[in-house]
């Protein structure tokens, strides 16, 4: 009976009805439980592009095959008088190879007549009406005798025999390519099965009447700890990349990582710091101080917000840079507009009356810790639209790296300083932990002096980019997300340019002349789409009477200061002919697509090698 | 050339001496300053330096070293850097250590433990511990002062470096009851509890040992373990986790141990999951060929020991990773390939095969000792047979005996009795082992002959020609009572159904003496194998005329003394035997006393006596043998028929058709 209507059940979830079974608060929290247990078993598995298995599929099966529970109950239906009546099933997907190590495991409700089941794992198109392990690219292990099949009807002695209310498990690794079955939680040793075809599938056969079977793919705890042996796998692979042999290499690693610790330091302008680094190692530095000081000052204004003088210093101190390229001098100018929005740039800043920084000039930046902040699934897309985040990894790894860091956050709404946007300070040789403390505060208290305030404000970010790297493009939605929460609070204060009728007039002109300079690039290099999307952003501003708080809102935000600072440091360097990003962000992109690519190649070890087990 | 060579390393060798001799001078130095450096220099000259550390010792560096350490006007720096200097000199050879041992070295730093400062305590517990770990020092010296202990006990919050040293001198100095019951007392399970979830691995994994240690087979400290909690968490627990598949191998295996003893002995039920999905299998890991060997030979004999008892446990073990056929393994060293390749390697191996063949052993022995099937697995598997007749004639007493273990557990099959031993003619390695071998080895060889003497066993005719009566008969008047039952339980079963020829063999090479002798033995299972003998001795009526007297008054003793059902049962059964054989139906109808007894015992309240009380009296009415009807009329005379005929109400069926069957003799 229950078979029945759970079967009526599924049915109608495949027909759309799944409003249905989502209002099941049970079948909701299997599913809660199933997502949550895959997704720490199988960290490494994209399942936008691998799906994992998860039930029984209806349409990958024998006519002798009866599903129910959800697909994931299997029964037998068919006469059962010999083994031309034996059908199998496969489960819905093929295993990933980002899996590494898969496992699922098989619970014997019923050994029907003779407990002719078969647990096991076959490739797509593989006969149906067989056991698996009879056929080519098919493997099972046996009921009834306890022999293992390995693509041959003659199967071998293996383990012992299985039946009613035993649980048969089937592990994969796909790491050395070998294949094990448990029973009851105990490991059976290695099935002599010799070499494993990729994508195989999850497949159960049966063969007499009244065998039934129920999977677990992950919706209930496993009897055998699985998580205890990928535990030891993940100890070897670790252990393996630690003891990687460098032999007579020591002193030319060394050199390379002193390089791209120095040349990091030096990309961001990290000045004081770098120049220490490089006294301690004796390294040389390519770039000349005052050169990265020059941009160090540059980065400074644009993360300001006070772009005009950016652009101003950059045009005097990169004399051409600007109008070589056009595309980078408009994104300038787009910013230096919003800026205005914001009332934090200075062609707008000297009419107002207060001093711009005790009042909002930083709106929200200051006020946030990413390293409390809150996981927010819903955020991971809007940090895509930022190709080019300072501190993140190579552009084509935006995605990943977002959700990677998903995981170990926690929502807390402390203020502290946001350090991946204010990474560039000459104070920042001194000792770090000490300023901590007090530039969570400083921003509020004190108000006198720019650069005193800039210089306290910015110090403790060198010690938090340079150890956690990426967390730059992670941080930065963090922050959006808090800032929309802190909004309320805080914006009653916020005006238009600071408040000020001569201000906006200013502003109102600039954005004239940017109009202008849209223009003349259309007619000049042809119609960009971009720019224009970037200028319609930037005057949607004005179309609301509070744009800190409307859908374009975001562009208000310091942080996306930081896309543009990145563009504008790397295009000096490029100019002086210097690596446009520093050679540890690509090292790590390059490790990060190395691991994505050994998913792809079917190289199981990937899922215990990710780059993020490796950052602290 | 080569005289050359011999002329420079015999210079080197003066010069060492001479700049030893220099060292040891400038301890005598009336300058404490001149005294400190020279000891320092003296450290930094016998670090990793064998040679040197031998010279000084022979020098006489040591007592001096001790009076300076022990010396109260020495400073505090001095005296430290004495028993740093001392603790590198027993890092040498065994020798060094004798030579510290015989200096009095271990009061000399215990009383040092008792300064305040802890760079000086730490240091002179690095030596003790360097010194107690050593198989030559005697581990007593621990105990000798009742005060050292709780001292020990209270330094363990002191620093890392105190715990590790001392839960390190605490796991090795643990050896013998008395040692688990003075630590357990000091209270060593709370002190060193804590340390399991120390930083630092060095004193988690000493702690760890220190538990294996306390544990094993002491159910007092057992029953406390499982009561304790480290960090609000169960002990069981904590040690399941040392035991996960990350965790480096020593650790894994120790608390594998650890859990295993706490099991043996009581205190954590042989089904509870920790065991069954923890233990079993981690120490069926341990033997696993990637695993080193010393930790296949641990986890073997720990795995062994761990499901002894239990057949659940040998059931899941003998088919969790093919650990039948990965034990065939262990006979495979030293392997050819790894003699020809690496000559260091074979050194390796051939040091470990001793160890490795007794290990596998003493497991086979463990998984087949209950179920049929294993033991079938077992003997199927790979030259097992042969690996096993050549095993029983090693030299290593140590595989002698645990392959004679392996055999006797495999003994208990009447498949295997009747194939593969007798295919393979383990009885004459057994007979040869039985010639000359130790107590525990004669043990184990007997009982697996008791076995192979059974009447199904084609191995019993060629073994009685072989002449094992005598040994039997030896081995009955051995002091260890193992070794008699074993003999006159063999001999128990030889009887069994023999011919006249080999009974009479029987009690002739035993003599009636020893078998009286054997009647009175204080252990109750010789006294019932005894009778065993005596019953199949005189079963198909037996000739009483050469001992019918004697045998009647042990018979009557027996009755009449303070023994178990089982006993008198047997001795009844005797009675009936006696009665079933015609000049022996004299001496029971002639003993009026011994009828009153027959009676009592067919009213007794245990139906088996009644039963054997009744065949008795059945056999001695028996129509058709000479002079019945005058023993059916006593014996009617004496009530014998009423109490028959109350019996065929009895409830039992077996009684009740017995005196049914009695009875018609009176009919007839």
């Amino acid at each position: 009976m229950q078979c029945n209507i759970c079967s009526v059940l599924s049915k109608m979830a495949e027909l759309g009805a799944g409003s249905l079974l989502t209002g099941d608060p049970a079948f909701n929290y299997q599913e809660h439980e199933l997502n949550e247990r895959l997704k720490r078993l199988y960290p490494a598995v994209n399942e936008e592009e691998t799906p994992l298995p998860r039930s029984w599929s209806p349409k990958d099966k024998y006519s002798y095959i009866g599903l129910s529970q959800n697909n994931l109950r299997v029964h037998y239906k068919g006469h059962g008088k010999n083994h031309k009546d034996a059908a199998s099933v496969r489960a819905t997907h093929p295993i990933p190879a980002a899996c590494g190590i898969y496992y699922f495991e098989v619970k014997i409700v019923s050994k029907g007549r003779d407990g002719y089941m078969g647990i096991g794992l076959s490739a797509q198109g593989v006969n149906m009406n067989r056991l698996p392990g009879w056929d080519k690219h098919s493997y099972g292990y046996h009921g009834d005798d306890g022999h293992s099949f390995c693509s041959s009807g003659t199967g071998q002695p293996y383990g012992p025999t299985f039946t009613t209310g035993d649980v048969i498990g089937c592990c994969v690794n796909l790491i050395n390519n070998t294949c094990f079955y448990t029973k009851n939680g105990h490991t059976l040793s290695f099935c002599p099965c010799l070499s494993f075809q990729p994508n195989l599938y999850p497949t159960v056969g049966l063969q007499t009447p009244g065998e039934i079977v129920d999977a677990n793919f992950g919706q209930q705890p496993f009897v055998f700890d699985i998580e205890d042996y990928m535990s030891e796998w993940r100890a070897k692979i670790h252990s393996m990349i630690a003891r990687f042999p460098i032999g007579e290499r020591l002193g030319d690693w060394q050199a390379v990582l002193q390089n791209m610790v120095s040349s990091y330091l030096v990309h961001h302008g990290y000045c004081a710091t770098a120049m220490t680094f490089a006294r301690a190692t004796e390294t040389m530095i390519q770039e000349d101080q005052t050169s990265i000081k020059n941009r160090q000052r540059i980065q400074k204004l644009v993360l300001a917000g006070r772009v005009g003088e950016a652009i101003d210093a950059t045009q005097q101190l990169y004399p051409g840079l600007l109008e070589h390229d056009p595309n980078l001098l408009f994104m300038l100018k787009c910013r230096q507009f919003v800026e205005m929005v914001n009332g934090t740039d200075s062609e707008v800043r000297c009419f107002s009356a207060r001093s711009p920084k005790s009042q909002d000039s930083y709106p929200g930046s200051p006020n946030l810790s990413p390293r409390h902040g809150a996981t927010n699934a819903h955020l991971h897309n809007t940090g895509a639209d930022s190709p080019t985040c300072s501190n993140g990894v190579t552009p084509t790894n935006k995605n990943k790296s977002h959700n990677k860091y998903t995981g170990v956050s926690s929502a807390s709404s402390s203020p502290s300083s946001s350090p991946s946007s204010v990474n560039y300070s000459e104070s920042n040789s001194t000792d770090s932990t000490k300023s901590q403390p007090h530039s969570a505060t400083s921003n509020q208290e004190t108000s006198d002096s720019e650069m005193e305030i800039e210089a306290e404000h910015y110090s403790n970010g060198v010690t938090e980019s340079s150890t956690r790297i990426m967390n730059g493009t992670y941080k930065h939605q963090e922050i959006l997300q808090a800032d929309d929460n802190s909004v309320d609070d805080s914006c009653s204060s916020r005006q238009l340019c600071g408040g000020n009728q001569a201000a906006t007039e200013r502003m109102i002109q600039f954005g004239r002349e940017l109009q202008a300079l849209s223009e003349q690039l259309c007619r000049q290099y042809g119609k960009n789409a971009t720019h224009k999307k970037m200028l319609q952003d930037a005057f949607s501003l004005l179309a609301y009477s509070d744009p800190w708080n409307c859908p374009v809102g975001q562009q208000l935000d310091p942080m996306q200061r930081e896309a543009i600072c990145s563009a504008l440091n790397s295009a000096i360097l490029e100019s002086q002919n210097l690596p446009k990003q520093p050679p540890l962000m690509l090292a790590l992109g390059q490790a990060t697509e190395c691991v994505q690519l050994m998913a792809k190649v079917r190289s199981g070890s990937c899922s215990f090698a990710r780059v993020d087990n490796f950052l602290h | 050339v080569m005289r050359y060579d011999f002329v420079l390393s015999f210079v080197t060798m003066q010069e060492v001496t001479a700049t030893s001799r220099h060292y040891v001078d400038r301890l005598f130095d009336p300058d404490p300053q001149n005294v400190l450096q020279g000891v320092i220099d003296m450290k930094n000259a016998v670090i990793g330096n064998n040679r040197q550390k031998a010279n000084l010792i022979v020098l006489g560096a040591v007592p001096r070293l001790l009076y300076l350490l022990q010396q109260s006007s020495s400073s505090l720096e001095l005296r430290t850097e004495c028993a740093v200097v001392l603790g590198s000199l027993a890092m040498g050879t065994e020798n060094n250590i004798k030579s510290l041992v015989d200096c009095h070295i271990i009061p000399a730093l215990l009383q040092g433990l008792l300064c305040s400062d802890l760079i000086f305590i730490e240091a002179c517990l690095r030596c003790l511990r360097t010194v107690f770990i050593s198989p030559v020092t005697p581990v007593q010296l621990l105990y000798t002062d009742p005060t050292v202990i709780p001292h020990l006990m209270s330094l363990l919050s002191l620093s890392q470096h105190t715990q590790e040293y001392i839960t390190q001198i605490f796991a090795h100095c643990c050896k013998t009851p008395e040692h688990q019951t003075v630590l357990f007392n000091h209270g060593a399970i709370q002190n060193i509890a804590p340390l399991l979830i120390s930083p630092s691995y060095k004193v988690r994994m000493q702690a760890l040992k220190c538990f294996s240690v306390l544990a094993y087979e002491n159910a007092q400290v057992s029953m406390t373990l499982v009561n304790v909690l480290v960090d609000g968490e169960q002990l069981s627990q904590v040690f399941v986790r040392m035991m996960q598949r990350d965790k480096p191998i020593e650790m894994q295996l120790t608390a594998a141990k650890c859990l295993t003893y706490m099991c043996r002995a009581g205190a954590i039920r042989t089904d509870d999951n920790c065991i069954v999905l923890k233990t079993l299998p981690c120490l069926v890991r341990m033997c696993s060929k990637e695993r080193l060997l010393e930790e296949r030979v641990e986890g073997a004999e720990t795995l062994a020991y761990l499901m002894e008892p239990d057949i659940e446990l040998q059931r899941i073990a003998s088919v969790t990773d093919h650990l039948v056929s990965m034990l065939a393994d262990y006979f495979k060293y030293p392997s050819s390939v790894s003699a020809i390749t690496d000559i260091k390697r074979l050194d390796h191996d051939l040091k470990h095969a001793h160890e490795l063949r007794q290990a596998a052993f003493k497991l086979y022995a463990s998984l087949g000792s209950n179920d049929e099937d294993i033991r079938k697995k077992i003997t199927e598997t790979e030259n097992m047979m042969d690996r096993i007749v050549s095993g029983l004639s090693e030299s290593s007493i140590k595989v002698r005996l645990a392959a004679v273990r392996c055999l006797h557990s495999l003994s208990r099959s009447v498949q295997q009795l009747r194939t593969s031993f007798h295919d393979h003619a383990v009885w004459k390695p057994l007979m040869k082992l039985l010639q000359n071998a130790p107590d525990e080895v004669l043990v184990m060889a007997s009982s697996t002959l008791c076995n192979l003497l059974l009447e199904f066993s084609p191995s019993k005719e060629p073994i009685l020609e072989s002449g094992v009566i005598e040994l039997l008969c030896s081995l009955t008047q051995s002091d260890s009572p193992a070794l008699r039952v074993n003999g006159i339980w063999a001999l128990m079963n030889m009887a069994f159904q023999a011919d006249q020829k080999v009974k009479v063999e029987i009690v002739q090479a035993l003599g009636t003496e020893q078998l009286f002798r054997l009647l009175s033995d204080p252990d109750t299972n010789v006294l019932m194998k005894t009778l065993g003998l005596l019953r199949n001795l005189l079963s198909t009526r037996p000739d009483m005329s050469s001992h019918g007297k004697q045998i009647m008054q042990a018979v009557t003793l027996i009755l009449e003394g303070e023994h178990s059902i089982e006993v008198k049962e047997q001795t009844l059964c005797i009675l009936a035997n006696i009665a079933d054989g015609n000049t022996a139906k004299e001496l029971i109808m002639t003993n009026d006393d011994m009828l009153q007894k027959i009676k009592y015992y067919m009213g007794h309240s245990n139906v088996k006596l009644q039963l054997a009380a009744t065949f008795c009296i059945s056999n001695l009415i028996w129509n058709e043998e000479d002079g019945s009807q005058e023993r059916q009329d006593k014996l009617r005379e004496m009530g014998f028929v009423d109490i028959l005929h109350k019996l065929t109400q009895a409830s039992d069926p077996n009684l009740c058709d017995r005196a049914k069957k009695a009875m018609q003799q009176y009919l007839a």
